[in-house]
């Protein structure tokens, strides 16, 4: 660590809290990569928060807006940034030049709770880059990827165009969100088998349930069940026959691999590609993160970092981190409250069948076998969860209850956003469908070869939420710009199935 | 030290401009140029540019919050979106900015945003105000104004020097002569005065959106120019083929019907300042939004003439801003250009939409006239 500490700007009086935060965080069970804090005045902050932590990024247009908002937040006094820290081994975290020292100290300890959820958390393995030989220890010189990333990107402005580069670069960001989340857990396949000789173009059976005793076969296999086996083998030959044979959602790494792009073209959108999957988990596990960093800044805070001078101080920007406002979920506050709760039902015992078969109002309240297994218990979640799961598993009835938990939605009569229900099952349901795909909607390539005519077609899975139409409009332009033949998204709007199609000059919309 | 950021924000910057990237522009969000006001909460444009991606349509999906109510209550504030990108811990805010600012620093902010001069007074100092201020002490005076320090210190200093001063038994016992008291003395202070005249067109012609761009023009005029001078007035006048003074609410609510004829208010305004406004005491600021749709070529050239004649030599400037409708001719701009081409003293603006506020008031008011 020393080695790292060294190279930084950090004050000596801040190098020794980190110390000393460092040792506190080490004993509590925290396990973290190397964390180097740098300082920062308020404009190098502002630079660095607008690339997103990573100040040797490509160049693009949209950073200069992030800057600018982001500039002027600060100097109309609405927000402040107070910390970063990126997802990197070691992990680097930026400090705010000028915050009063019990600020800092509460960065710091919230910062190794964020570096030990990236090194530990499941949805963050996908950001290893392999295992350094020496140690097992994870790679992950994302610093230096995205620098490389930069790199290519002015290489080729420098080459074809800023204006030219930045434009398909444009085209790629529209399409940012089309991945797939599972992708990088599918183990890869092995390059596809090149021995065909051994696959004879035989009719499959259609698939029927296994039948012993013969008079049983027209009550076990039915007409009606063997004609729709039959249709969906049929269905499922003709799918096989497409390209895609099954519908990929990871678009972007579809068009890199398939689309007829240029060398410059592809690189950069497969800088693009990389750093979408590079941002996912972040957005898988804002909760998650979130809740977890302030459990830790929280308990280290007040048991070991403050003296009795700070903890007002302390307390009062605590607060303010986790206050809450009508419409809008504060990840911090359910986070670290569902931690708690996991943590206070585990050290009382409250799990399992004998617990969830209880229901006596009383005895559950005073219920307390003393088993003590909290701490295990959240170190455990914290490891093997995303917001998703997490929600799923650990949101109970009493927890919507008490921290008074509602769903809201628009009423159109009313023309304005309304409280919709308390119910456990409503609000849990609608906490679930806005963390799904991290609020994107799901979209997958299914046919490559549309109509024939090398067109692109894509569907969306309709979930109950309509997409925003003119922007699809524009997607589909991007996509067209990148695929180079017509583009068609399948989509339901106003419950009408619907294809949205960009032929390369005009918009059309038609029914199904 | 330059920053890396700085090419990608000019970059940005240009691109809002308009001077690359046009297709870019009909991305551009401009927050609301004022959104809540009362209470002094104001919301400050920030310009922002969404790269569309497939989203959810706005109000197709709800949320999850925390706190009180019952269902069925309005949540107070809309949600809003929240940022796209996940990054740890970084609290920015949405891309319409609400801030709680006193019109002070509003105007402030408006200032260094449209890059506005300060505004030269017109070197009215005719009108002078009395102000007594306290500025020193003296030996003499009512025991009211007594200067409790100084007057302690000068008897501690007596005493010290007469060696009666005891600092294990530290009493002061102050003379006559050890008395202090304060001074004042009077001063004079021109003061600035300024009147702002709104006059608008409310033939039948000037629809609801041309008047809330009056409205929300007018606003920021009034904020700019009040943080200009102390005591300023405001005085509205609305005409279609006959001119009337109205208080603020009536400007702008009414709407009326029927033919438009510019001259008419143009005499009230010029019969306003005679009557109450000298000019050799006043700064005057006519502004005037129409959609340029005049009655008669006759009546064109009335207006052109009561200009010359009355208006122009008192006011400070004249403003004319036309707003584009969709009904009207749009020719009085156009004559106005061609009767007063060299006259710096008047100035015209086009506003064809909300967009165009800014950078009208910009035409307005960046000469600090």
């Amino acid at each position: 660590m020393a080695q790292f500490a060294l190279k930084t700007a950090l004050p000596n009086y801040l190098r020794d809290e980190q110390m000393r935060i460092e040792e506190f965080a080490r004993n509590v069970g925290l396990d973290f990569f190397p964390t180097i804090f740098e300082m920062l005045s308020y404009d190098q902050m502002n630079e660095v928060a607008a690339y997103g932590g990573f100040p040797t990024r490509y160049p693009h247009w949209r950073w200069g807006m992030e800057y600018e908002k982001l500039s002027k937040s600060h100097e109309y006094g609405l927000s402040k940034i107070y910390e970063l820290v990126i997802n990197n081994n070691p992990a680097i975290a930026y400090l705010l030049e000028g915050n009063s020292l019990v600020d800092q100290k509460l960065v710091m300890a919230h910062v190794y709770a964020h570096v030990d959820f990236f090194k530990n958390n499941f949805c963050f393995r996908m950001t290893s880059q392999g295992r350094n030989p020496k140690d097992r220890s994870d790679v992950r010189k994302w610093i230096d990827a995205l620098a490389n990333h930069g790199a290519i990107v002015r290489k080729w402005a420098n080459r074809v165009g800023l204006e030219t580069v930045e434009q398909f670069i444009d085209a790629c960001l529209s399409l940012e969100n089309l991945i797939d989340p599972q992708k990088p857990f599918i183990p890869k396949l092995s390059a596809p088998s090149t021995s065909e000789e051994a696959e004879p173009e035989e009719t499959p059976e259609v698939p029927l349930l296994r039948v012993d005793r013969e008079y049983m076969e027209s009550f076990i296999n039915p007409e009606e069940f063997v004609e729709s086996q039959k249709k969906k083998l049929a269905e499922e030959q003709e799918q096989s026959q497409r390209f895609p044979s099954a519908p990929d959602r990871d678009v972007l790494g579809f068009l890199l691999e398939q689309a007829p792009l240029q060398r410059w073209e592809r690189e950069c959108l497969a800088v693009v590609r990389a750093e979408a999957y590079y941002f996912l988990p972040q957005m898988q596990t804002k909760i998650m993160n979130e809740g977890w960093a302030s459990y830790w800044h929280s308990r280290l805070m007040t048991e070991s970092i403050c003296d009795a001078s700070e903890i007002v101080d302390y307390a009062d920007r605590c607060a303010s981190v986790l206050a809450t406002a009508p419409g809008q979920l504060n990840p911090y506050k359910l986070g670290i409250e569902l931690f708690r709760h996991i943590e206070d039902r585990w050290n009382k015992g409250q799990f399992g069948k004998e617990w969830d078969e209880c229901s006596d109002f009383e005895l559950r309240r005073h219920w307390d076998r003393r088993t003590g297994l909290g701490r295990e218990k959240i170190f455990e979640v914290r490891a093997l969860y995303n917001d998703v799961t997490f929600i799923d598993e650990y949101l109970t009835e009493d927890f919507v209850f008490d921290q008074k938990l509602y769903s809201f939605g628009y009423n159109q009569r009313n023309d304005r956003w309304e409280i919709e229900s308390r119910q456990f099952q409503e609000v849990k349901g609608q906490l679930l469908t806005t963390l799904t795909n991290a609020g994107n909607p799901i979209i997958s390539v299914v046919d490559a070869n549309h109509g024939n005519r090398s067109e692109l077609l894509l569907e969306h899975t309709h979930q109950g939420a309509d997409l925003r139409l003119d922007w699809a409009n524009e997607v589909c332009k991007a996509l067209c710009r990148v695929w180079t033949r017509p583009v068609e998204i399948h989509t339901v709007v106003d419950a009408k199935p619907t294809a949205l199609r960009f032929d390369g000059n005009d918009y059309s919309q038609k029914s199904l | 030290m330059s920053l890396r950021i700085d090419q990608d924000h000019s970059r940005f910057r240009n691109i809002v401009r308009g001077r690359i990237r046009q297709n870019l522009r009909k991305y551009i969000s401009n927050g609301e140029l004022l959104g809540r006001q009362g209470k002094d909460l104001v919301s400050i444009p920030i310009p922002h540019i969404d790269i569309p991606k497939l989203r959810f349509g706005d109000k197709q999906q709800g949320g999850v919050a925390q706190g009180d109510g019952e269902p069925g209550d309005p949540l107070s504030a809309s949600p809003q979106d929240g940022d796209g990108q996940g990054k740890a811990g970084d609290q920015a805010g949405d891309h319409a900015l609400e801030v709680e600012l006193t019109l002070d620093e509003l105007a402030d902010i408006l200032g260094e945003e449209l890059e506005l001069p300060n505004i030269e007074n017109k070197g009215k100092s005719a009108i002078v105000d009395k102000k007594d201020r306290y500025v020193g002490v003296r030996n003499v005076g009512p025991n009211s104004l007594r200067h409790f320090k100084r007057t302690f210190r000068s008897a501690l200093r007596r005493q010290i020097a007469l060696g009666t001063y005891d600092p294990k038994r530290p009493v002061i016992i102050p003379t006559r002569d050890d008395m202090r008291y304060k001074s004042w003395k009077t001063e004079e202070e021109p003061v600035a005065n300024a009147v702002i005249l709104y006059m608008m067109d409310v033939s039948g012609s000037m629809g609801d959106e041309q008047k809330e761009i009056v409205r929300i023009e007018s606003f920021w005029i009034d904020t700019w120019l009040r943080r200009q001078y102390k005591g300023i007035e405001t005085r509205f006048i609305i005409h279609d083929a006959a001119a009337r003074e109205v208080d603020r609410d009536t400007f702008f609510r009414t709407r009326e019907s029927g033919g438009t004829m510019i001259s008419s208010a143009y005499r009230l305004a010029a019969d306003i300042i005679e009557r109450d406004y000298p000019a050799s005491q006043w700064n005057i600021y006519p502004f005037h939004f129409s959609d340029g749709d005049n009655w008669s070529v006759d009546d064109t050239l009335l207006c052109v003439d009561i200009l010359k004649k009355l208006l122009l030599p008192s006011a400070n400037v004249f403003c004319y801003g036309q707003v584009d409708s969709p009904y009207g001719s749009g020719q009085f701009i156009k004559d106005l250009k061609e009767h007063f081409s060299d006259e710096d003293q008047l100035i015209t603006s086009e506003i064809n939409d909300r967009d165009a506020i800014v950078e009208s008031i910009r035409e307005f008011l960046g000469k600090g006239k």
